[in-house]
């Protein structure tokens, strides 16, 4: 559960920040890996339909999580110019799918405001708290529940 | 103390090898097929057993290493007969040595009794025919090492049994041994070097009874003249009568060579008391405090004379494990790797195979010429890829001979309870496998051995009036066929009784009462869950686990099992394995439009189903009649909610499986691109367990394709009625 992603953001972090459904959000920088080009994926059988598929990543499986459909926006049709982020969570290894990636800030943990009540449940459980910059809002999101817990991918079996 | 834990580790890993050299060598010898060496071989394993063990104060393992290899010396020495009986206890004083090395490296459970009823046994065996004047001296005895090299380390140990008698023991049936013993103890540079310590071994004495030790320190030059390689101190020890002068020398050996020592009783004045009438006398825990005195960093120069360049106690340690493995090296040449290390280099191979491919495909692509000297290099490529992958799958392969081994220890504690007489009979154990396929076949074979044995083979009496001779014999081979391992485990025995066996699978309700089967098909009974031919459990091989529960962890090895049976002449199992878990043989389909891999363990035969052949069974079911049976048509497409709509059979290719139970179905496939060896990538790692797939693989063209797990997928159709999923999710 220690990842660095997870950690209490510090005095000043960097954060990557990326486009989905014209909206904003952000991760922490040192939760990410890699940041590529979108390729077509697997599909996996039984799985959730934001779990796009695995891609080969140098040799390792790496699930691709369309993170549209996991904030419960439309889900991504994924063309050439759309990008996977690859970020560590609990010592797995996610790519997320996003529109693009628009910028890298480095903020101080005291410009995290809480999330706004008025957010769908959805927003809730994925958002850590909103940043305003330069007149923009962007949510910072917590990566662990990004992928589908086990029972879950068990329930949609039985 | 982790170097510490390293190197205890290194010592039980060794000790598994001298257990194994120890049990193959007493198998020689049952079989009458040793020479000197043989026996020279095993006294050894046993002597380096004993010799790390006292290393590490495991002392219940030291005596009974010690009377283990007493009796061994005097079997050596041809001073003990080497009878059948003598074999037999050598052979369970093995399985013995190895439970107390086992208990001293996992503290599992030690049946102490059966050590110290085996312990009293080896000792009447050696004092049973022993000659007194030998038996006198176990120790400097066990000291000799013969004419090998000693595994362990201390090879430079050698000396002559003779000098040492006439030198110390001359005298000794003269003596009456009741004054007190005066040992006096004089290490040389050498002892150090070797990284023993003067203390350990005054310790050692002093756990023997009363003494009193006394050190010299009147050699200590100054510190300006001070080798700090050099040893300068000795000791007198004078130690309570009734302390044996043995149990004083057995302290002492393995560091004869390196010191001078004199062992004598009162009465006579040791020779080494003129020369030091001027001895200072000072208990062993003032000296510290005296070389503190001296002006000397008190952790340079311990109470010993420890040397005093940097080496550290562990880092001595350390430094004879180096030796140790540098002696080792040259007589086998073999390393120790980490296992992880193996397994990386095992998948960057298999990343450079996959590599190698895409790039080949992308030169095809781009329209070179097939004879151009790209293509050409490439080629060239494939085939040093290809070689490389198999010399890295090499690594990993082990012979079977350690578990063919661990089989004779089952097969000897199944005879004993049984009170049948068996005889273990291997071949091909030098054939190999990958390591992870070794080690989890053990249980298995272990089980079938047992049955063989308890179930196989008849009682004494009952082989008798068969004409047979009154010792059974279970064989156990390996071999390579393909591609794959055959090990088959077979006993001469009665054969499976087929009429009794259908009886208990009517009354257990496996089969209908009428059903019609084949000799094979009863046989496969016993594999069926829940069938048990004995009527009563026993010990041995009723554990409330059956032959389904091998069945099942061969099949979760990628392998097969399968029998067959002769009344009156015996029953054979034989067992299919792949050589690695790494790789598989695949058979490459397609479903709609996402490229599949179907294990090719699974696949009895493919066929193109034909019009008469399908039928629907209720709404939504379909079967499909080959050769008279009907099975169950399994449109892999719906199974896996890559589609929605029914393929259409007769432009479908149907692959024939057979899972658990030996049950077929038909699995629908769209096309079959071919067979091919993939890597298995585990989806676990980043994702977790996905329902109907085994694993994943990546293919030529860098894409991930997923390994059906077929028995699954089966299974899964079969309460289909209670789980549409793919529908409900197709609507979600």
């Amino acid at each position: 559960m220690m990842q660095a992603s997870e950690k209490d953001l510090s005095a000043n972090s960097e954060l990557i920040a990326f486009r989905i459904g014209g909206q904003e959000f952000c991760v922490d920088i040192m939760s990410v890996r890699d940041i590529r080009g979108w390729t077509q994926t697997t599909p996996l059988p039984h799985s959730p339909d934001y779990v796009k598929g695995v891609i080969n990543l140098r040799g390792s499986v790496l699930p691709v999580i369309d993170l549209a459909a996991r904030l419960g926006f439309k889900p991504t049709e994924p063309t050439a110019r759309h990008v996977i982020i690859v970020t560590q969570v609990n010592n797995q290894s996610v790519g997320l799918l996003v529109e693009a990636v628009s910028d890298i800030l480095t903020i101080n943990a005291a410009t995290i405001q809480p999330t706004p009540d008025v957010a769908s449940e959805l927003a809730r459980v994925f958002m850590k708290g909103v940043l305003a910059i330069e007149g923009r809002m962007i949510s910072l999101i917590s990566l662990d529940c990004v992928l589908p817990q086990t029972q879950e991918t068990a329930g949609t079996v039985h | 103390m982790d170097t510490m834990a390293a190197i205890k580790q290194t010592f039980f890993q060794e000790c598994e090898e001298q257990l194994a050299e120890l049990e193959s060598g007493l198998l020689a010898i049952e079989r009458q097929e040793s020479d000197s060496e043989t026996i020279n071989a095993v006294f050894r394993a046993v002597h380096s057993i004993k010799g790390g063990a006292g290393a590490f104060g495991l002392d219940e393992l030291v005596r009974f290493a010690h009377t283990f290899e007493t009796t061994l010396d005097l079997m050596r020495s041809n001073a003990l007969d080497i009878t059948h009986n003598l074999v037999k206890l050598m052979l369970r004083a093995a399985d013995g040595l190895a439970d107390l090395v086992r208990f001293s490296r996992d503290g599992t459970e030690l049946d102490r009794a059966r050590i110290a009823q085996l312990h009293a046994e080896l000792t009447r065996a050696a004092s049973g025919d022993a000659a007194p004047a030998i038996e006198a001296t176990p120790a400097p005895a066990a000291a000799d090492q013969g004419d090998g090299p000693d595994e362990n380390g201390f090879t430079p140990i050698r000396f002559s049994l003779e000098d040492l008698v006439a030198a110390d023991f001359g005298s000794l049936p003269d003596e009456a041994p009741k004054g007190p013993l005066v040992v006096s103890f004089r290490p040389k540079p050498e002892l150090y070097a070797k990284a023993n310590d003067a203390l350990v071994l005054l310790r050692e004495v002093k756990r023997l009874g009363d003494v009193m030790i006394s050190c010299d320190i009147s050699e200590v030059p100054l510190l300006t003249e001070l080798d700090p390689e050099g040893a300068y101190l000795s000791w007198t020890i004078e130690l309570d009568p009734s302390i044996e002068e043995s149990a004083v020398r057995e302290v002492f050996e393995f560091v004869t060579f390196d010191c001078e020592l004199d062992v004598s009783t009162k009465a006579i004045e040791p020779s080494q008391a003129t020369d030091t009438a001027d001895f200072q006398v000072i208990p062993v825990t003032d000296i510290a405090a005296m070389l503190a005195e001296a002006q000397t960093p008190v952790e340079s120069v311990p109470v010993t004379p420890q040397p005093e360049h940097k080496l550290t106690p562990t880092e001595t340690l350390i430094k004879a494990g180096m030796a140790q493995a540098a002696a080792q090296s040259s007589q086998q040449t073999t390393i120790r790797v980490d296992l992880d290390r193996v397994d990386r280099l095992i998948d960057l191979v298999g990343e450079l195979v996959i590599n190698q491919s895409m790039l080949a495909q992308r030169v095809t692509e781009a329209g070179i010429a097939r004879l151009s000297e790209v293509a050409v290099g490439l080629d060239d490529l494939e085939h040093l890829t290809r070689e490389i992958q198999d010399s890295v799958m090499a690594i990993r392969a082990q012979p079977v001979r350690p578990i063919f081994q661990r089989m004779s220890r089952v097969v000897r504690e199944v005879a004993d309870m049984t009170g049948k007489s068996v005889r273990l009979v291997t071949e091909g154990e030098n054939c190999e496998v990958d390591k992870t396929v070794i080690e989890r076949l053990a249980d298995p074979l272990t089980h079938m051995i047992r049955n063989a044995i308890d179930h196989g083979l008849e009682k004494p009496e009952y082989r008798v009036a068969a004409g047979k001779s009154e010792q059974g014999v279970v064989r156990m081979t390996a071999a390579h066929r393909s591609g794959r391992v055959i090990i088959e485990v077979s006993d001469d025995g009665a054969g499976i009784n087929r009429a009794r066996v259908r009886e208990i699978a009517v009354g257990k309700g496996i089969i209908d009462p009428d059903a019609q089967l084949s000799d094979g098909e009863i046989d496969d009974l016993i594999f069926a869950p829940g069938f048990s031919t004995a009527s009563t459990i026993s010990d041995v091989s009723g554990r409330g686990v059956g032959m389904d529960v091998v069945k099942r962890s061969i099949q979760a090895l990628g392998g097969r099992i399968s029998i067959s049976s002769r009344p009156g002449q015996g029953t054979t199992f034989t067992l299919s394995l792949p050589l690695t878990l790494a790789v598989l043989d695949g058979m490459v389909v397609t479903v709609a439009g996402q490229t599949l891999v179907v294990p090719l363990t699974a696949i009895v035969e493919t066929l193109q189903p034909k019009q008469q052949d399908v039928h629907g069974m209720g709404e939504t079911s379909r079967v499909i009649a080959i050769r008279g049976s009907f099975l169950p048509l399994i449109d892999i497409g719906l199974q896996l909610g890559y589609r929605e709509e029914e393929a259409d059979p007769f432009n479908s290719v149907a692959i024939m499986v057979e899972s658990e139970n030996r049950t077929q179905s038909a699995l629908l496939v769209d096309g079959i691109i071919g067979q091919q060896q993939v890597v298995i990538k585990s989806l676990e790692t980043n994702y977790g367990h996905v329902f109907g797939v085994a694993a994943a693989t990546i293919l030529g063209d860098g894409r991930v394709a997923v390994i059906l797990d077929v028995d699954a997928i089966v299974a899964g159709t079969r309460s289909e009625m209670n789980r549409p999923d793919h529908r409900k999710r197709s609507a979600a």
